[in-house]
């Protein structure tokens, strides 16, 4: 039984099914909006040594390592981590076989071709593929099935309760895989993290991920990790929907202007380090700000230079005509502008690299690709934060195999996101959650079909 | 042309330009890459572009009932028909199959009359200088269509003409239906798995005209060449015209059964008239070709004759405003996109 519909749990079933076990995969969301988070997935990052027919070059082990601890702070656990980059390859060839189709790096992400292998026609296609060989290995897929009760009893699980379309019936299995993701969309258990500031949250994924088969394990004695204010946090549109608005919302702009918070003023170095390194840290500052809300303006000499956004920018022809339409102090504004612009030093421009483009003199500094904004028409975004998801998970070893009161589950499987805490506490690498999906739905499917023997 | 669909193409090229994960399947998308913002002109092009396989709205974290509902194929299948009407020369007259049909048996029946021949003698029934000028003036006038038609959806794009790899590009796209095979998986229709029955349903259909127009094409230089018909079963326009005829047989049955299997959410219904009628006089027109062919010693030769001739007619006078167009349109589109691929690479 795995519950869960998205990568880590499609993952965990095909791997059971070869094994020969009988497998249900129970999908809490309607067949339209299968899929999870990985819906709006579009790469996975793999380690290699030699390039291959869609990555670059070669990403050894050990920079694969030391970029997670940058990122995480430390904050991961050596052995599971250096699983999951070992099996990245196979798993990535195992995802091959079962009719997922790669491409090389999508048009504007150029700097992932190393590191990133992309989805052909992204997350919801490989989706597609993993659904499609699970009915022709007569894999039973239950959707509209949500979860609602365990029964765990000295760390086994025995049997659950579910809502089938609606109505309550019970299920039945050897062994569980629970690859049900992270509690990101569920806004009462955000709040409880974050306190009032999660009402100005954005949910970038799928709104079925309310966290209920982590709280139902949490509750029965599992233990946890990361924090749960630790999440994958981006700046996004500020217009997105409240759930499911993916990955059009975002804006890659930042780095191109200025960031004002509500008071007109800049509260962090938007020019810190390449965009693709730092966009996963805008969430969490904008989360920070009064009112969860920031500005980026940029004039027109950013046009073009970065990817279009769904909504289109606010507009005006003077820095206090465009902080009047944004609803901001026209006069701070238009002072911190003034100021911004004093600072910026000459430099070449180059928006790929590391530039000498800097202010010098200014709190807080920019310091790369600082350009004057003075060439109207200038241009503003409204920047909420994104949440992608949530790390608080269950503590996991190397079998997949859940920790439950000080030991190891005999037959409870954790997947995905579930259990992603355990390899990054905090921070991100692009990519690196579908990876941990396939390499620990693989080895959740291998164990639980051991475990149902 | 109706503001609303074009703006609907618009806002949903805002939303694939800002999310680009379909960019390796078809043309449409590295084309609409090239741009950050969509002239109703684009959108028609790109809409032109794009070969209806869907492959891009079954990848969609976005397609219905998610609230941006986007929906590509289904909305630029409806810009394409409008499209065809705006670029129509002189203007778009819709001929329905039925009406096209009739007034070719009639006009067939008045050049005929009641003339009688046997043993294959098909001139006597219609005299050789009539039928070609009757051909020759349609085709005509279809070749004008075109030209005119093509001339205006290449001066709207605002490009100049470009130069030879770009049209040999476009060529090996056109020939190899290149955008329905989706590397090699095959695309998405009729439903959500890949597959190329529709591409190889749709080369034999296509293969088949061109080998019946080939036919026709070596028939008339045998002619003036003095060899007249009825040509021998192993001459090359009958070896031509049958191989074209299976190909006509084979091609629109399985485009049809196709058809019928499909998605209703990718396509626009308001067009299946015009594209069922083009595939029953394509298929018609072999069959009774190859019927005049096998009974052309028969007494039935002169009916079969008119039969023919007639259903020929109505396909012709279907051609200019018909189905007949995508693929018109469809190789312009392919060209401007080599010619624009090409120039983004230098």
């Amino acid at each position: 039984m795995v519950i869960g519909g998205g990568n880590a749990a499609l993952c965990a079933a095909l791997t059971a099914r070869e094994a020969g076990r009988s497998v249900t995969v129970l999908e809490c969301a309607p067949f339209e909006y299968r899929g999870g988070n990985s819906r709006h997935t579009r790469n996975m990052r793999c380690m290699h040594t030699a390039p291959t027919d869609v990555l670059t070059d070669a990403y050894p082990e050990d920079e694969y390592y030391a970029d997670l601890l940058r990122v995480t702070g430390g904050l991961t656990t050596e052995h599971l981590a250096r699983l999951v980059i070992r099996e990245s390859p196979n798993a990535n060839q195992w995802m091959k076989n079962q009719g997922a189709r790669f491409q090389p790096s999508l048009g504007g992400t150029l700097h992932l071709g190393r590191t990133n292998a992309f989805f052909l026609g992204g997350g919801k296609a490989l989706m597609n593929a993993y659904y499609q060989a699970a009915k022709k290995r007569g894999i039973s897929v239950l959707y509209n099935a949500e979860v609602t009760d365990v029964d765990i009893r000295d760390g086994r699980f025995h049997s659950g309760q579910m809502l089938l379309e609606g109505k309550p019936a019970e299920f039945r299995a050897k062994a569980l895989v629970v690859a049900s993701g992270g509690f990101e969309s569920n806004l009462e258990w955000l709040e409880e993290a974050w306190g009032e500031a999660a009402r100005n949250f954005i949910i970038r994924g799928t709104p079925y991920n309310k966290g209920k088969l982590l709280r139902l394990l949490l509750d029965n004695g599992a233990e946890s990790v990361a924090d749960p204010k630790q999440c994958h946090a981006v700046a996004i549109d500020g217009r997105a929907p409240k759930f499911d608005g993916g990955i059009v919302t975002r804006l890659d702009c930042v780095p191109l202007g200025i960031v004002v918070n509500k008071f007109g003023e800049r509260f962090y170095d938007e020019g810190e380090d390449l965009w693709p390194k730092r966009y996963a840290i805008w969430g969490r500052l904008v989360a920070q700000q009064p009112d969860q809300i920031a500005y980026s303006i940029i004039d027109s000499k950013a046009m073009g230079r970065f990817m279009p956004s769904v909504f289109p920018p606010i507009t005006a022809n003077t820095i206090g005509e465009l902080a009047s339409a944004l609803g901001l102090p026209a006069a701070t504004v238009e002072n911190t502008v003034q100021a911004y612009n004093a600072t910026v030093r000459p430099g070449s421009f180059d928006h790929q690299t590391l530039d000498d483009c800097r202010t010098e003199g200014l709190t807080p500094p920019k310091s790369h690709w600082a350009q004057a904004i003075d060439k109207p028409p200038y241009y503003g975004y409204p920047l909420r934060p994104g949440i992608t998801f949530t790390y608080l998970g269950v503590r996991v070893n190397e079998k997949a195999e859940v920790r439950i009161n000080g030991n190891s589950s005999p037959n409870i499987f954790a997947a995905g996101e579930i259990m992603a805490g355990n390899i990054v506490g905090k921070g991100y690498l692009a990519g690196l959650g579908m990876t941990i999906g396939s390499v620990f739905g693989r080895i959740a499917g291998k164990e639980a079909a051991r475990a149902a023997h | 042309m109706s503001d609303s669909r074009i703006a609907e193409g618009e806002r949903l090229l805002v939303i694939c330009n800002s999310c680009r994960y379909c960019e390796g399947y078809c043309a449409v998308f590295p084309a609409m890459e090239q741009r950050l913002s969509f002239t109703p002109a684009d959108v028609r092009y790109l809409a032109n572009l794009c070969h209806n396989c869907a492959e891009c709205y079954y990848a969609c974290q976005f397609a219905p009932p998610h609230e941006f509902a986007v929906n590509v194929p289904k909305v630029f299948a409806e810009i394409r028909a409008e499209s065809y009407k705006q670029y129509a020369w002189p203007a778009y007259v819709r001929v329905s199959g039925w009406l096209a049909v009739a007034i070719g048996f009639a006009v067939v029946l008045l050049l005929a009359g009641a003339s009688d021949a046997t043993g294959a003698n098909f001139y006597g029934i219609i005299p050789h200088e009539t039928m070609v000028a009757v051909f020759s003036a349609i085709s005509a006038y279809i070749a004008i269509v075109y030209a005119a038609g093509v001339r205006r959806f290449w001066k709207e794009s605002g490009e100049r003409l470009p130069g030879v790899s770009a049209w040999m590009q476009a060529a090996r796209d056109v020939l190899a239906l290149k955008n329905l095979s989706s590397s090699g998986a095959g695309c998405t229709y009729p439903d959500e798995e890949h597959s190329q029955a529709r591409r190889i349903f749709h080369h034999f259909t296509f293969y088949g005209f061109l080998l019946c127009l080939a036919s026709t094409t070596v028939a008339a230089i045998y002619h003036f060449a003095g060899s007249v018909a009825p040509h021998p079963y192993l001459s090359a326009p009958v070896i031509l015209g049958t191989l074209g005829g299976i190909g006509l047989l084979v091609g629109p049955v399985g485009l049809y059964a196709l058809k019928r299997r499909r998605d209703p959410a990718i396509v626009d219904a308001k067009q299946d008239g015009t594209d069922v009628s083009f595939l029953v006089l394509l298929f018609l027109t072999s069959l009774t070709g190859l019927l005049l062919l096998a009974l052309r010693e028969s007494p039935a030769m002169g009916t079969l004759l008119r039969v023919h001739l007639g259903v020929v007619l109505g396909l012709f006078l279907t051609l200019p405003y018909g189905k007949f167009v995508h693929g018109i349109y469809r190789s312009a589109a392919l060209l401007r996109s080599a010619y624009e691929m090409a120039r983004s690479k230098h």
